[in-house]
């Protein structure tokens, strides 16, 4: 820290280095005009007979300037004050601490709000759709924050155990006419069992060579959703999947002979919002039943031994615990939510086809995680509520929400690699509060 | 026979493109142990670059050939790696040192970035390139089935060769080729006896970049049709290459490009095209597992 202000010090006082300056910021403008001129500048279209361009050389200019402003501003940053360009994100660190003794109270406050959202005024159909949609980015991020965040493991392909799940509960309701509460069990066991086949052989490797093979098994269960016609369907999907009921009572305007329908059996007149709702609370509750489990589970031993293998592998095999069957329960468990997440999807739109099932999808939920802050639950609720919200405010910046999204993982990775949220104190102290540091 | 021969020579086509790529992915994974994910758009970019390139010459009225194509080769080689440069300055150097899946992660982030970034720029529709060089020999004429070698195809054996000679001379007989390979061995070491760590770092991503270009060049002349999407799936197969021969061997990434073009081509030829990817996966898998260390890979010692 001393080192620190004197080197602010002397810094101040001899000013900027002008020539250096415009050296390094020319330098960066020329970079800038080697990678923007063709790329930027020159985009093909087509025209009568073949391929043309379209020249945009302002676009050009515009971020060559941009360039060597910025790059001049972070000079004059570093020695006019040198920390500040890496204390910019200090004030988002401090956020945890800020709302440390209020946590509680918070996501208290949080699951009451989430209870009664549907019942708000302003809580149309359209609301109450979205806030499924963010509920399902949740559950998903919980689920993956079990395998990535707990232990470790770097997943990439967790959209096929999503798609697993949803496959198998969109095949068995169809073929054997199984109701969602009997299948969304057996759909949890075949995306763990997934979990278990791609997992026991392939967990010994190095984290980044499962990344790479997680990212494979994805794509290929994509593939498989794709070709084979005879029980997927191909790229047309399922379609006509069963729609949950409420205990047996169907959520149409005029049930089948001889069956009460949810309005009917409460005296309540028909609305189309009553599913809406019912699939809200539906997976409201799924939700909070992951966040439940992996909370407690993260008490019990093997949670401990995941964190300590995520820490260190070598000390943990030499203190006697099997990696790889650590390991496998967390790929499965985790696989298993997504398999829950992924049986609700296939209910709740009644449609679902391998386009839904992509890498992006992989990387979005690895985003939420990593955004959030590996590890922590109520990180990955803020990052799936950004994520998820920031495109509906309009269609440009939908456009551009993949493009932010990339960036955003790496300035996370480079400012705070363990994420925004993310506050890792060791889960059990020696001493509890004596050996807490000050 | 024929049929055989034709397939073969597909194969070595399309392994030789995913030789060039897997190189890249091999030296960086060689000397700072990471998996640099964004190669396969920096092969996309070059692909870009590459019809940019034809068509402004096309507009520009240099249609000669050989020209063209060496014109085309220097500025894709060139422009892609400053784009392999600023995408290790920016998002990697920093986070040397960093906890153990950080650059993956983002590496990740730089490869969703870059896509939607040539997607936004360029549009999200196929581009297509009229041949630039038509016709090749036909063998086998007069029977029932004939073997075809395009001049492209000839073309991407010949530079491929050309390429893999001035690289092994690069890497073998330069300064920068020596230092290169103590980075490999010892980075700390390597750093301590005067080498300097960073540049070594920042030409072997831009020595990557040039070659993942020209592979980027070839799969423009020989598909004539390239969108956005190509470096995701291109990018995961040639990486596969380089596991196949052993990451960090250069010889290996071009020997496991090859093999893996061929088992392509002959699954594709004799059994289903739709699967050939999976082949492609399954092949990944099935080396990590029983040889991780790959053909022509060293094994990995975990120490302490």
């Amino acid at each position: 820290m001393a080192g620190r202000v004197l080197g602010a010090t002397t810094a101040a006082t001899t000013g900027i280095d002008w020539p250096a300056a415009l050296k390094e910021c020319l330098a960066a403008a020329l970079v800038a005009l080697v990678l923007f001129l063709p790329l930027v500048g020159m985009r093909t279209v087509r025209v009568e007979g073949g391929a043309g361009l379209d020249f945009r050389f302002g676009w050009v200019a515009i971020g060559v300037a941009a360039v060597f402003a910025g790059r001049f501003l972070l000079v004059a940053l570093r020695t006019v004050r040198p920390g500040t360009v890496g204390a910019v994100t200090a004030p988002i660190a401090r956020i945890p601490a800020l709302f440390g003794p209020y946590t509680q109270f918070l996501v208290i406050g949080g699951v009451v709000f989430a209870f009664v959202l549907p019942f708000l005024p302003f809580a149309n159909r359209y609301v109450v759709d979205i806030a499924t949609t963010v509920l399902i980015y949740v559950m998903l991020g919980w689920g993956l924050n079990i395998v990535v965040g707990l232990a470790g493991l770097l997943d990439l392909g967790y959209v096929a155990f999503y798609a697993v799940g949803a496959y198998s509960y969109a095949l068995l309701a169809i073929n054997f006419d199984l109701s969602f509460w009997e299948c969304l069990p057996l759909a949890g066991a075949f995306a763990a069992f997934m979990g278990v086949v791609l997992g026991f052989p392939v967990l010994r490797l190095r984290g980044d060579y499962l990344a790479i093979v997680t990212l494979g098994f994805g794509e290929i269960i994509r593939i498989i959703l794709l070709n084979w016609y005879d029980v997927t369907n191909g790229p047309n999907g399922l379609s006509a999947i069963p729609r949950p009921s409420f205990f047996g009572l169907e959520f149409t305007r005029s049930p089948d002979e001889g069956e009460a329908a949810f309005h009917e059996f409460f005296g309540l007149s028909y609305s189309s919002l009553h599913r809406v709702q019912f699939l809200y609370f539906l997976i409201l509750i799924l939700a909070l039943v992951t966040n439940a489990f992996v909370l407690r589970i993260r008490k019990l031993p093997i949670s401990r031994a995941w964190e300590a293998l995520r820490e260190d592998e070598i000390a943990c095999r030499a203190l006697g615990i099997n990696p790889t069957n650590t390991k496998l329960t967390a790929f499965a468990l985790g696989a298993m939510f997504g398999g829950f997440a992924g049986s609700f999807f296939a209910t709740r739109q009644g449609f679902i086809s391998p386009e839904s099932f992509t890498f992006i999808e992989s990387a979005l939920v690895l985003a939420i995680v990593v955004l959030g802050g590996m590890g922590s639950q109520v990180g990955v609720v803020l990052a799936a509520l950004v994520l998820v919200l920031l495109p509906e405010f309009g269609r440009e910046f939908a456009q551009f929400r993949m493009l932010l999204f990339g960036a955003a993982m790496v300035m996370i990775m480079i400012w705070r690699p363990r994420g925004l949220l993310a506050h890792r104190e060791p889960t059990i102290h020696l001493h509890p509060v004596a050996a807490a540091p000050p | 026979m024929l049929y055989f021969l034709q397939q073969l020579i597909n194969g070595l086509t399309l392994g030789a493109m995913y030789g060039l790529i897997a190189i890249g992915y091999s030296m960086v994974y060689g000397i700072i142990g990471m998996i640099n994910f964004a190669h396969g758009e920096i092969y996309m970019i070059g692909a870009f670059l590459s019809i940019i390139c034809f068509t402004l010459l096309g507009i520009l009225g240099i249609t000669w050939v050989p020209l063209a194509l060496l014109i085309v080769l220097l500025v894709a080689m060139a422009c892609t790696s400053a784009y392999g440069w600023t995408v290790e300055r920016l998002a990697y150097r920093p986070l040397r040192g960093s906890f153990r899946l950080a650059p993956l992660i983002s590496a990740i982030g730089m490869s969703i970035f870059l896509q939607n970034y040539v997607q936004l720029l360029q549009g999200a529709n196929v581009k297509p390139l009229p041949p630039v060089i038509i016709g090749g020999f036909v063998f086998g004429a007069g029977g029932g089935f004939t073997v075809t070698v395009s001049y492209v195809q000839i073309i991407i054996l010949l530079l491929t060769v050309a390429l893999m000679v001035a690289f092994s001379y690069l890497i073998g007989h330069t300064p920068l080729g020596r230092a290169q390979r103590a980075c490999q061995q010892d980075l700390t070491m390597a750093g301590l006896c005067g080498v300097n760590v960073d540049r070594t770092i920042s030409l072997t991503f831009v020595m990557g970049a040039a070659l993942a270009a020209v592979a980027g060049i070839m799969a423009t002349l020989y598909y004539g049709v390239i969108d956005f999407f190509i470096g995701f799936l291109a990018g995961v197969k040639a990486f596969t290459a380089a596991v196949l021969g052993g990451i960090g061997s250069i010889p290996g990434a071009m020997l496991g490009g090859l093999l893996l073009g061929m088992v392509e081509a002959f699954w594709s030829g004799y059994f289903s095209i739709e699967y050939k990817d999976v082949a492609a996966f399954s092949i990944l898998i099935l080396v990590l597992i029983f040889l991780p260390s790959g053909l022509l890979g060293r094994p990995e010692v975990e120490k302490v």
